[in-house]
C-alpha cells in the first residue's frame, strides 16, 4: 500500500480525531456575558479576519490550533477569511504596537457592519506585559470598540473556541 | 599566522571588561574597531550581533558592542567601543548582517554607523511620540515617515505588488514589496518594524524574573529558547550555574519546543504547495506535543517555566508518562508523514529546486538554523560554542547542501527525528535534586546563545547591583535570515513566495522587538 492509502485506510477505520464542542451550558454562560443590543442575524456561520496588533506570536500559534482536526473549528461554521472585507469578525490580538494602529484601523474600517471585535489575550486586553512603553497603546480598545474579550497568555484553544461560539450564539 | 589569530592578536592588547562572563570582552579604541572590521573582511569570524548602550561613567555617552564567533575554535569574543561623539564606524559593509541593527541603533539611539549603505529608518515608522527612545527620549510630533523603497529598474516592463502589513491569513504583519516581472519576481523588499514594543525599553529596570517573562515573549514561539538563553546570561552574570535537574529539564522543554515548531512547519510549507491533508496531520501531531507540555509543565507553550537560576516547574511521574506517551505516537505518525512526502512527486515539484539559498550569502548574513543547515553551513549553537547538558552528549546536527525549499524541509524532518531521541535521552537521565539555586545580587555582564528551533538566540544582560537589568539585547536569529529570504525568491515566480517564506518561517516580533 502506498504512504497515502495507508494515511487514508487508518483514517477510515479509526475515525475521526475530533472531539466533542464544549459544553453548551458554558457557551450559554459566555454567551450571556456579550452585550447583545446589536441581535442580529447572521444565520450558522462566522467569518474572522485575524489581526496581529503588535503580538509575540503565541497567539497566533493558538488560533492556528483552532483549525487542527481536534478543534475543528470550521465543523461549527466559523471561518477565516483573507479579507476584512468578507469578515463579520475582527480577531485582534496584540498591545497594538503604535506602527500598527493605523493598519488596525484602516483594517476596521473596511470591514463592513454589522461587525464584532474580540480582543485576544492579556496584551490585547490592555496591553499587558508591554504596558507602559513608549511603543504600544495597551489595549485594541484604544483603536477600535471591542466586544469581547478572552483573557489568557496565550489564551487556550478551548478558550478560544468557547468564546467564539458564544459569540455566534448571540447573533443567531 | 591565520587571520583568526591575528584577530585575537589585535584585541590582546586592549583591556578586559572584569565583570563580563563567560566570554572576554574587550573594550577597544577607534583604530582598533577599524581594524577589527577589515579584518573580518579578509576571516571567516561569525557575526552575532551589534547592540548599544550608555556608559557607565557618563550616562550621555554611549558605547558599542559587536559579538564575534570563531567558526573553527569555538572561541566567543564582544568588542566594545566607547563613543566621543555619536558615530562608529559600520559593520555592515563587510558583515550585511549587521545593517539592520546598524538601523534600529540609529533608530532607538540616535547612533550613526559611518559609512553604512542604507541609512533609511527601519524600527521607527514615525509614530513614536518619542525621539530615540533609548536615549534621550525627546518628545515629538508624531509624523509617519514615508519609506523610501528601492527601485528596481529594467528594459522590461516591471510591476510592484505591494503587500502588507495586514497580508495573508494568521500571520504576523510585514510589509513586502515585489518587483515583478509577469509572474517573475525580480526584486522583493520587506519593510518590518510593525510590531515594535519597545521590550529593551520595558526591560530596564525590572527584576530579572519580571525582565524573564518580557524575553519570553519576545517571540512567543520560541519562548522557552529565549527564557533558556537569559537565564544562561543572568547566571553567567552572577557566575552561578543552575542545578543539575534543572539543566536536565531546561533541555527536555528545549527539545519539545523545537519538535511541536518543527511538525508545525513541515506541515505548512506541504499546505503552501496545497497539499493540505499533511498540515491536518503534523498540526495533529504538534497539538499532541502541546497537550503533553501543558500536562508535564503546566504551560501548554512552557511559557515561564525557565527562570534565572532553575526552573519553575519539576516534571512528576504524571507528566513523565505523557512525555513518554507523546513520543511514541509522535514518532510512530510523523514517519507516515515522512513516508507520504517521499511519495509525493508533485508535492517534491513544488519543493525541489525553489527558493535556493546559497552557503556563502548565509555565511555573510551569520545566517543560522534550518535556512543555514540546509544550505551546507553547519552551524548550531548547541555544538558550537556549546552548553550543559548537551555539551556532555554526542547528537546529530543534519545537513543538506543545495539550499532550497525541500533541503529546508528534509532539515526539518530529520531535526525532529532528533528532538525525539534527545527527549528520551533527557527524560531517562534526569538527575534528582533542587530545582533553583539563588541568584545574588551583584552587578555583572553575561551574555548566552541557545539554539531555538529557528537559529540561535543571543541573549546578553547588564545587571545592577540590586538585581536588575540594566541593559539587554536579545537577538533573534531572523534578523539574518529575512534578508535571504529577499535573496532566495529572485528569478522564482510570485506564487512561490508563500512556500519559501513558510520554509524560512522568520519571526516578525523577534526582530521588531
Ligand atoms: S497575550 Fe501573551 S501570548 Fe498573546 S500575544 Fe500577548 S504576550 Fe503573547
Amino acid at each position: 500500500m502506498t504512504p497515502i492509502l495507508k494515511l487514508l485506510a487508518k483514517a477510515l477505520l479509526k475515525g475521526p480525531v475530533t472531539e466533542p464542542a464544549p459544553e453548551q451550558a458554558e457557551i450559554q454562560e459566555l454567551a450571556d456575558k456579550i452585550d447583545a443590543s446589536a441581535k442580529v442575524k447572521l444565520g450558522r456561520s462566522l467569518v474572522i479576519r485575524e489581526i496581529d496588533a503588535g503580538s509575540c506570536n503565541a497567539c497566533e500559534l493558538e488560533i492556528h490550533a483552532l483549525g487542527n482536526p481536534l478543534y475543528d473549528i470550521e465543523r461549527f461554521g466559523i471561518r477565516f477569511a483573507a479579507s476584512p472585507r468578507h469578515a463579520d469578525v475582527l480577531l485582534v490580538t496584540g498591545p497594538v504596537a503604535r506602527n500598527m494602529a493605523e493598519a488596525l484601523k484602516r483594517t476596521y474600517d473596511a470591514t463592513p457592519g454589522p461587525k464584532w471585535v474580540v480582543a485576544m489575550g492579556d496584551c490585547a486586553i490592555d496591553g499587558g506585559c508591554f504596558k507602559g512603553g513608549y511603543a504600544c497603546l495597551d489595549g485594541v480598545d484604544k483603536v477600535v470598540p471591542v466586544d469581547v474579550r478572552i483573557p489568557g497568555c496565550p489564551p487556550s484553544p478551548t478558550d478560544l473556541l468557547k468564546n467564539l461560539l458564544a459569540l455566534l450564539e448571540t447573533v443567531r | 599566522m591565520t587571520e583568526t589569530n591575528q584577530l585575537l592578536r589585535l584585541l590582546k592588547e586592549f583591556p578586559l571588561a572584569e565583570t563580563h562572563r563567560p566570554w572576554a570582552r574587550r573594550i577597544v579604541d577607534f583604530e582598533a574597531w577599524q581594524g577589527a572590521i577589515d579584518l573580518l573582511a579578509v576571516s571567516d569570524w561569525d557575526f552575532l550581533g551589534l547592540w548599544a548602550e550608555p556608559q557607565a561613567s557618563d550616562k550621555e555617552k554611549f558605547q558599542v558592542h559587536m559579538a564575534l564567533r570563531d567558526g573553527e575554535n569555538t572561541t566567543v569574543v564582544v568588542i566594545t567601543l566607547p563613543l566621543e561623539g555619536l558615530s562608529y564606524p559600520a559593520v555592515s559593509g563587510v558583515r550585511p548582517g549587521a545593517l539592520r541593527l546598524e538601523r534600529s541603533i540609529a533608530d532607538l539611539f540616535g547612533l550613526v554607523a559611518l559609512g553604512a549603505e542604507d541609512m533609511r529608518p527601519w524600527l521607527d515608522h514615525g509614530r513614536w511620540p518619542v525621539n530615540h527612545p533609548l536615549s534621550e527620549a525627546e518628545p515629538r510630533e508624531i509624523v509617519p515617515f514615508e519609506y523610501d523603497f528601492l527601485k528596481a529598474e529594467s528594459a522590461e516592463a516591471l510591476h510592484q505588488i505591494p503587500v502588507g502589513p495586514v497580508h495573508a491569513g494568521i500571520i504576523e504583519p510585514g510589509h513586502f514589496r515585489f518587483h515583478a516581472n509577469g509572474e517573475a519576481v525580480v526584486r522583493l523588499e520587506t519593510r518590518l518594524g510593525y510590531v515594535h514594543k519597545g521590550i529593551e525599553a520595558l526591560m530596564q529596570g525590572k527584576t530579572l524574573l519580571e525582565a524573564s517573562k518580557l524575553v519570553g515573549r519576545v517571540s512567543g514561539d520560541s519562548t522557552v529558547a529565549y527564557a533558556y538563553a537569559f537565564a544562561r546570561a543572568c547566571e553567567a552574570a552572577c557566575d552561578v550555574e543552575a542545578p543539575p535537574r534543572a539543566v536536565w529539564l531546561r533541555a527536555v522543554m528545549a527539545e519539545m519546543e523545537r519538535l511541536a515548531n518543527h511538525l508545525g512547519d513541515f506541515g505548512a510549507v506541504c499546505n503552501d504547495a496545497a497539499y493540505g491533508i499533511m498540515l491536518a496531520h503534523a498540526m495533529t501531531l504538534k497539538e499532541k506535543v502541546l497537550r503533553a507540555a501543558h500536562k508535564a509543565f503546566g504551560h501548554r507553550l512552557m511559557m515561564d517555566c525557565i527562570i534565572p537560576g532553575g526552573v519553575a516547574h519539576d516534571l512528576g511521574k504524571e507528566g513523565m508518562a505523557q512525555i513518554k506517551a507523546m513520543q511514541r505516537e509522535v514518532r510512530r505518525g510523523f514517519e507516515r508523514l515522512a513516508q507520504l512526502y517521499d511519495d509525493t512527486p508533485s508535492l517534491l515539484d513544488r519543493t525541489v529546486g525553489t527558493g535556493v539559498t546559497m552557503a556563502s550569502l548565509a555565511h555573510r548574513f551569520g545566517t543560522g538554523g534550518v535556512i543555514a543547515r540546509a544550505s551546507g553551513r553547519s552551524i548550531d549553537a548547541r555544538r558550537n560554542p556549546g552548553y550543559a547538558p548537551y555539551d556532555e552528549l554526542d547528537f546529530d546536527v543534519p545537513l543538506e547542501i543545495d539550499g532550497d525549499v525541500h533541503c529546508r524541509l528534509m532539515v526539518r524532518v530529520a531535526e525532529i527525528r532528533e528532538s525525539l531521541a534527545l527527549i528520551e535521552r533527557f527524560t531517562d537521565g534526569l538527575p534528582s535534586g533542587p530545582l533553583t539555586r539563588p541568584l545574588p545580587a551583584q552587578e555583572g555582564e553575561g551574555m548566552a546563545l541557545v539554539e531555538g528551533f529557528r537559529g540561535e538566540i543571543l541573549v546578553w544582560v547588564r545587571i545592577d547591583g540590586s538585581g536588575r537589568i540594566l541593559r539587554c539585547f536579545p537577538r533573534d536569529p531572523s534578523w539574518f535570515q529575512w534578508p535571504l529570504l529577499e535573496a532566495c525568491i529572485d528569478g522564482n515566480i510570485v506564487a512561490d513566495f508563500p512556500l519559501c517564506n513558510k520554509s524560512f518561517n522568520c519571526s516578525y516580533s523577534g526582530s521588531d522587538l
